[in-house]
């Protein structure tokens, strides 16, 4: 149904050319799922604006041919391509609240879709479009209809962008990261949802995603990309068993899953013996019903419920739950920047809770309890070079200056595998893996006891995750500090932690050793969390050197 | 429906302490104001005795809190004073001389926004292009040419030079007879009592001093547009509505620029209250009978009443222009409804 052959698009830049997809070849039958996994930055996305002609200013197709039922769609007027869009081939996107109009009725935007290509009068347009949203399964679309986007929550945003997407009826759906920024239960709802739109009406599909998993779940082939190639391409199966490219056997690697161990995550060749880190019977911190109440316009939010739970020393705890569930007020408080309503948060067997957050910069306790952020560029000042920004505490807290900063800048850096003829760079100037380095330097920076990690994972490749999941577990075993980690994925808190905290609604509902929550979950929450996961094939047994 | 109307209620409550605030800081402000009017309207050869005797007719002699006693007295009887250089009561120069500067600073924001959101928009929609460049020009060129210059300039073109535009004396030349007062906007009284002549002859006093003001007030506006269309014509809503192959048409007017609106809102009323007391030089080159020359005359004079009036006048302005532009922001954005509730 949909070719495409040497596809090459560019973007011209102030610094010349960027050629994003460089000589990229694929079809789609008709009833196929096609998947094109892929790292930021591999093309993938591009490759699939190119084929719709919506690439931003600046972009543009060079060379190849598109060709979707025999039309040839990169020499077809923009008056074709406007009727084709929409009608023939959808379109839907990663972050649904953000591509969903902010002040337009959900019902309208989709009346736009269906007046435009003329499925619909302005009699049955309300009508069709309340069908429409009843096809993706939204619970009273009636109601739905008159709803604006930020009075939905995120899965249901996703649900009325595949409404508008599928409102037409076209025959090509491409998915352009359709489930990222969303929960993992949420994520699961809106596959199924796309897959089984997808196979009831025999439609072709093509889904980019950055996650091989989620790929060899709902597709039936799969295009590996890199730096704007195709670099393999294959059914799932065989691609997890016997991956052909280095690029594809490091992915498959770097994919989490149940069963494996932290190293197994990096290249067969890089991968050295995992270090043990000792745990104490001791704990280093004690959290005593834990209580946080925001006074909303509607009454008291309870984000936080009453929690109680300890990390020994050394040990690392993982704090799981999806968005809402408290976990990020938990670690704020914990991190000493936000007051808890009621609780005790004993450090060290001292209550550090009664201390105000404003305060907590001038205690002697502040450089014990440092944390690494979530996003790795926001969390970076950006005209801070990163020598500035790990010198930072150092100098403020630690009170140190001249080439003993100096000194220990260079030593942080070699700890965290930061080339140092990188220091004098700006944020900007470094790769998310790079910035990811920056801000755990400034992290431990103090020697901190207790480290807090706030999904420091959450916005790389995973090939980026694996290489910084595992520096983080060297660090703990060379200076032996605990750790909190705070995430949404079950199997990559696994990876890291001795001890899992499963929260929801403000409360945890369980916790325990880490491989026993994992093999035999008590909690039906913690059940779905786990079932909920993209689950990648079995891979090749790669024998560590 | 009812939630918006708590909503405008609770804004309009929240807008006494701010009028509160302004009559006690008039009153203060004119008070500290160098020179002691008494001397002043005894005249050049008067003696002790008669500046005490004028200071004992101004009511000047009493302890403040008492003046200020009476001041809030008059003024809710509607009372504003009566002002010493022109002998007629605040409340009638003010009620002549504001509508003439409303009607000249929003006849120039309506040709201001006429000119400058279409062409924001179309910068926006075409970046690094003529249009885009013709539109940096413009309005680099409006913004640093002063009023008075640019009105001096146009006079000299279309007054001397080419003799199309009426002499720069008012609101209305000589010949026509004055609308009767409805609003105090010579065109709308006009137009009201059908009279076509002397709305024209209104309209082409009008003209160039409302092109002066619109020609210095377009910069922020053609600027904010361009910036919030770049910002709107980036978001991902709107490769959305392009995936889905909507018309450019649509795209642009019911995606983009609805939500590009409102900063553009903002900016315009900013733009509305400092053209407001800023449009000053403008009146007085073109000899316009408004607010802004009336308010520096008594200033000059230590005209007490008549500058606590015109402070007034504009506090309540303010206010009422932030309360438009609250509910405008309403209309445009169903967030700002919902956070209000």
């Amino acid at each position: 149904m949909l070719s495409i052959r040497d596809l090459a698009v560019s973007f011209q830049t102030r610094r010349g050319a960027v050629n994003a997809v460089r000589g990229v070849s694929f079809d789609v039958a008709t009833g196929e799922v096609l998947g094109i996994v892929g790292e930021s930055g591999s093309g993938k996305s591009v490759t699939s604006y190119a084929l719709m002609r919506i690439l931003d200013a600046g972009g543009a197709i060079t060379a190849g041919d598109v060709s979707y039922s025999g039309l040839d769609l990169r020499r077809a007027s923009e008056a074709d391509m406007r009727d084709i869009r929409g009608r023939e081939i959808s379109m839907i996107f990663q972050n649904p609240r953000a591509a969903l109009n902010p002040i337009r009725k959900v019902g309208h935007q989709i009346e736009d879709v269906l007046r435009r290509h003329a499925k619909a009068t302005r009699q049955d347009a309300r009508q069709k479009a309340i069908a429409a949203l009843e096809a993706v399964r939204i619970t009273d679309a009636e109601a739905r209809y008159d709803a604006y986007p930020f009075e939905l929550s995120g899965g249901m945003c996703q649900r009325v962008v595949i409404a508008i997407a599928l409102a037409c009826d076209p025959r090509l759906l491409i998915a352009d990261e359709p489930t990222t920024g969303l929960d993992i239960t949420t994520q699961k709802a809106v596959m199924e949802l796309v897959s089984a739109l997808i196979r009831a009406r025999g439609m072709g599909a093509i889904v980019i995603t950055h996650d091989l998993g989620l790929a060899a779940q709902y597709c039936d082939r799969i295009v590996v990309m890199k730096d704007g190639q195709i670099v393999e391409t294959g059914d799932p199966e065989a691609l997890f068993a016997r991956p052909r490219h280095a690029y594809t056997r490091k992915l498959v690697d770097a994919t989490p899953r149940a069963g494996e161990s932290i190293r197994s995550l990096l290249p067969a060749e890089i991968r050295t013996p995992d270090l043990p880190h000792k745990v104490h019977e001791r704990p280093i911190l004690a959290v005593r019903d834990l209580t946080k109440t925001y006074r909303g316009k509607s009454g008291p939010v309870h984000a936080v419920r009453g929690i109680s739970f300890e990390v020994k020393e050394g040990q690392s705890v993982g704090l799981v739950g999806e968005s809402g569930c408290g976990k990020s007020t938990t670690s704020e408080m914990l991190v000493r920047l936000l007051d808890p309503t009621s609780g005790e948060i004993l450090f060290d067997g001292q209550d550090i809770a009664g201390i105000p957050a404003g305060r907590f910069a001038r205690n002697p306790r502040r450089g014990d309890i440092q944390m690494v952020f979530q996003d790795a560029t926001d969390s970076l000042n950006p005209r801070h070079s990163a020598r500035q920004t790990i010198a930072d505490p150092l100098r403020r807290l630690g009170g140190m200056g001249g080439a003993k900063l100096a000194a220990r800048v260079d030593e942080l850096a070699d700890l965290t595998g930061l080339p140092r003829t990188l220091l004098d760079r700006f944020p900007h100037q470094l790769s998310g893996g790079q910035k990811a380095r920056v801000g755990i330097a400034r992290a431990i920076a103090l020697n901190p006891r207790f480290l807090i990690l706030d999904e420091p994972t959450a916005a790389l490749d995973v090939s980026i995750q694996a290489v910084v999941l595992n520096l983080l577990a060297d660090l703990r075993a060379a200076l032996g500090m605990s750790y909190l980690f705070v995430s949404h994925d079950l199997h990559v808190v696994r990876l890291l932690c001795d001890h899992v905290i499963v929260m929801k609604g403000g409360e945890i509902v369980e916790q325990g050793p880490a491989e026993q929550v994992m093999a035999s979950p008590a909690h039906p929450y913690t059940q779905e969390l786990l079932s909920a996961a993209p689950k990648p094939p079995a891979r090749r047994l790669v024998p560590a050197p | 429906m009812s939630a918006r109307l708590t909503s405008v209620l609770s804004r309009i409550a929240q807008a006494i302490p701010v009028v509160i605030g302004v009559v006690v800081i008039s009153f203060v402000l004119t008070r500290a104001l160098p020179g002691d009017p008494a001397v002043y309207f005894a005249g050049a050869a008067a003696d002790e005795a008669s500046i005490a005797e004028v200071r004992e007719a101004l009511g000047l002699d009493k302890p403040m809190l008492r003046q200020f006693i009476i001041y809030v007295g008059d003024l809710a009887r509607g009372d504003l004073g009566q002002s010493i250089s022109s002998g007629r009561p605040v409340a009638e120069d003010l009620a002549s001389r504001l509508p003439a500067s409303l009607e000249l600073t929003l006849s120039a924001l309506l040709l201001s926004c006429a000119v400058a959101v279409p062409l924001g928009v179309l910068a926006a929609t075409r970046p690094g292009s003529p249009v885009d460049h013709l539109c940096r020009v413009l309005v680099t060129a409006g913004v640093s040419l002063p009023t008075f210059f640019t009105g001096i300039l146009l006079i000299y073109v279309f007054y001397y030079l080419l003799g199309i535009a009426p002499s720069p004396l008012g609101r209305l030349d000589f010949i026509y007879i004055e609308p009767d007062h409805v609003t105090g906007f010579y065109l709308i009284d006009a137009a009201l009592a059908g009279d076509a002549e002397t709305f024209l002859g209104a309209l082409k006093q009008l003209v160039l001093p409302a092109i002066t003001l619109a020609l210095f007030t377009m910069a922020p506006i053609a600027r904010m547009t361009r910036a919030a269309m770049l910002g709107a014509l980036s978001a991902d809503f709107v490769r959305t509505a392009r995936a889905a192959g909507l018309t450019n048409r649509t795209v642009l007017y019911g995606y983009a620029f609805r939500n590009a609106l409102l900063p553009v809102v903002t900016t315009l009323g900013m733009v509305f209250s400092f053209t407001l007391g800023a449009n000053v030089l403008v009146e007085k080159v073109f000899a316009w009978p408004g607010i802004g020359s009336y308010a520096v005359e008594a200033l000059v004079v230590s005209d007490y009443a008549a500058v606590q009036g015109f402070v007034l006048a504009m506090a309540f302005l303010f206010v009422l222009l932030n309360l438009v532009i609250d509910l405008a922001y309403t209309l445009i954005d169903p967030r700002i409804g919902f956070a209000a509730k």
